[in-house]
């Protein structure tokens, strides 16, 4: 490692730690979560022998410095590139990246590997004035990631064209659907107790022990976590949505312990298990095939009957809260959809309807039978877009 | 630094472990750094077989923490014997004794339970400390564990601070059910472990399977390397591997060319769900079969 060689030892020490800084920011620019622990480990490493020999260097950067898979794939890129190449500061070459831009700083290869959000974002929607802003200054590396999520965040789902926002959109909405149940169960959390000791009845038992309390009785099971049962409308017209709250779906099953999911055309069908997946890519294949068959409209309540006939006793229990995720066109008789609205009412604590429809100007719920589903819904909410999902998560908590 | 990362892998070779660089190398920054070891990777790529190898390079105990839902300090730390305490209660009721000696009497070591970690820090010598599938506990656990592991000290209020005798080498374990708080990941050194390479997992086959070919090893390896790819509900493991080869062995499959049948046959050992057993069907066990060298 030729960076590497100098002259006197006090040298070394300087220009190593300026050197190791100027790396601990480029991690931290590329979203790594790197302390000041991290960093004086690193500089006792570099005290070691391991500094003669590149690879073992690099090994141990990488055990130390990353934190999750994400930073694991991209490490040894950025490593190479700060302490491999030439003319460090100012910019290096990077092998794999576009032919035409030879020489990229680190920044640039950060921005092109880690988030290519900035681009996309671009394509998608891209008001006159925001583009001075993009290109003046060039922001950290999360920051801007997170700018312009907010930004896909507002746009309507059935505008996305462009493959690479709608996948960007497919992963956010599973992020979001992640980070809604790990705030939710907090809540859940902290609002209960640890298991006590059940005092009265432990007292009550012990009588048959004159006296002894031998048998310790703990205060009842667990309180029970919120559970989420989604009915996905799979036809047609949803065409637009569905690939979204697929994966909107599929982040909740796959975060909430407690989830099942349905869906639904001209009938009804359990897909949590080909939800259940972890590959979200595969998961949708097979959801793909389950959905085949679709036409003919939506029979939204001839599949509530169906669901309340032969899977409601199953998956809903006192505290469940049930998801439509539907546009409310129904193609079945009205009648049908109210009774079973009001079936299923009865035996839930909550349901939430979200209909893509209404983040469109000037909707009306008109349809005879979104009408006669309304008055048992808790919640009419849109969901034309990731943040009309993430508006929902303080609903769910008061659940 | 007591050993070098080749010295690790070749002790841990020794063990029966087969250990690639990068692991080596981490486990030498474990003890250099004295820092808890963040393992990730699929179900089945042998995880917690590298505690299990660890504890036994180091000669040491292995004491393993089961992580799962609703595990809590009580669980995890320690417990008071109840039932003890009240016999005890009982016992001395008409001896007169007043009331604070009763109690100091009763909030004493005899009556503390351990568990796995407070047992692994008094430990005469230290031990290998494995936290399995740490993403299955809850997140305030996780919140006592960073307590643990920063200050490797566990307070029992009733008999103060138990500070560690020994501080031993952590090895936590994550199949990412539930991502990890960055508190916990900052607090470890990580190691991505992903399935074996052919070669690795070949070598991983000749220590494990005693009569085992050299030849019909790298098959076996690079037939799993290609079942992997498959789209496949349940990815096999190395375990099922392991337990493939030793039951072809036991068939007396020669070369696996030789034996598709068998080979077919056989699959029950890594195939663990009825869609995957129906979805390698013969003839794409031949077509896996015909790429192999």
């Amino acid at each position: 490692m030729s960076a590497l060689h100098f002259e006197t030892r006090e040298d070394l020490g300087a220009v190593l730690r300026a050197r190791l800084a100027g790396f601990v920011r480029s991690l931290r620019d590329s979203g790594f979560k790197v302390g000041m622990a991290e960093t004086s480990d690193a500089l006792r490493l570099l005290q070691t022998p391991l500094v003669h020999r590149q690879d073992r260097l690099k090994a141990s950067f990488r055990t130390l410095f990353c934190g999750r898979l994400a930073d694991w794939k991209k490490f040894d890129e950025l490593f190479e590139a700060y302490w491999v190449g030439k003319g460090v500061k100012s910019g290096v070459k990077v092998s794999g990246t576009s032919p035409r831009k030879g020489m990229k700083t680190i920044r640039e290869l950060v921005d092109a590997q880690g988030n290519r959000q900035d681009t996309i974002a671009g394509n998608v929607e891209r008001q006159p004035g925001e583009e001075d802003e993009e290109t003046g200054e060039t922001p950290s590396g999360r920051r801007e990631g997170a700018s312009i999520a907010e930004n896909l965040g507002q746009i309507d789902f059935r505008k996305m064209e462009d493959p690479e926002a709608l996948k960007q959109a497919h992963e956010l909405a599973e992020k979001l659907a992640r980070s809604m149940r790990v705030r939710l169960t907090r809540r859940d959390r902290q609002k209960r107790k640890a298991r006590r000791l059940d005092l009265r009845r432990t007292i009550r038992h012990s009588i048959a022990h004159g006296g002894t309390p031998l048998e310790l009785i703990r205060k009842g099971p667990r309180q029970q976590q919120l559970r989420l049962v989604v009915l996905l409308d799979a036809s047609g017209s949803m065409n637009n949505y569905t690939g979204v709250f697929t994966r909107f779906v599929h982040g909740i099953l796959d975060n909430f312990r407690e989830a099942e999911a349905f869906l639904f055309h001209t009938r009804l069908v359990h897909v949590s298990s080909a939800l259940s997946e972890r590959d979200a890519g595969r998961a949708l294949d097979r959801l793909g095939l389950m959905a085949q068959g679709v036409g003919g409209g939506t029979k939204i309540g001839e599949a509530l009957a169906d669901f309340n006939r032969w899977h409601a006793a199953r998956v809903i229990h006192s505290r469940t809260c049930v998801m439509i995720l539907s546009d409310g066109y129904d193609t079945g008789a009205p009648d049908v959809l109210g009774e079973e609205m009001a079936r299923l009412r009865r035996r839930c604590r909550r349901i939430v309807w979200l209909n893509p429809l209404i983040g469109w100007e000037g909707y009306e719920p008109s349809a005879g039978g979104m009408q006669a589903a309304l008055p048992h819904v808790d919640l009419f909410a849109p969901a034309h877009n990731l943040e009309s999902l993430a508006a929902l998560e303080p609903y769910l908590a008061r659940l | 630094m007591s050993k070098t990362k080749d010295q690790i892998a070749e002790a841990l070779a020794k063990t029966g472990y087969v250990a690639d660089e990068g692991l080596a190398t981490a486990l030498v920054l474990t003890e250099m750094l004295n820092r808890p070891l963040l393992l990730e990777g699929e179900a089945g790529v042998g995880k917690t077989e590298v505690a299990k190898a660890l504890a036994r390079l180091e000669e040491t105990n292995l004491i393993r923490l089961q992580c799962y839902e609703g595990l809590d300090r009580s669980d995890a730390i320690y417990e008071w014997n109840y039932q003890r305490q009240l016999l005890a209660i009982k016992a001395r009721e008409g001896s007169g004794d007043d009331a604070n000696s009763v109690e100091e009497a009763v909030f004493s070591e005899k009556y503390l339970l351990e568990r796995p970690l407070l047992s692994a820090i008094r430990q005469a010598e230290a031990p290998v400390l494995l936290i399995d599938e740490i993403d299955r506990a809850d997140e305030e656990f996780e919140a006592f564990l960073l307590e643990i592991l920063s200050d490797y000290q566990v307070s029992i209020p009733e008999l103060g601070t138990v500070e560690a005798v020994t501080i031993p080498r952590v090895v936590l374990t994550s199949n990412g059910t539930r991502e990890l708080s960055d508190a916990l990941r900052r607090r470890c050194l990580y190691h991505y472990v992903d399935y074996p390479t052919p070669d690795r997992e070949a070598r991983i086959l000749l220590s494990r399977v005693s009569g085992l070919d050299a030849s019909l090893a790298l098959q076996i390896a690079e037939l799993m390397g290609k079942l992997r790819k498959e789209d496949l509900v349940k990815v096999p493991g190395v375990a099922e591997t392991i337990d493939w080869a030793a039951a072809l062995l036991g068939l007396g499959a020669k070369d696996l060319h030789e034996n598709r049948e068998l080979v077919f046959d056989t699959l029950t050992c890594v195939l663990k769900t009825r869609e995957d057993k129906s979805r390698v069907t013969v003839e794409v066990t031949d077509r896996l079969l015909g790429k192999v060298a």
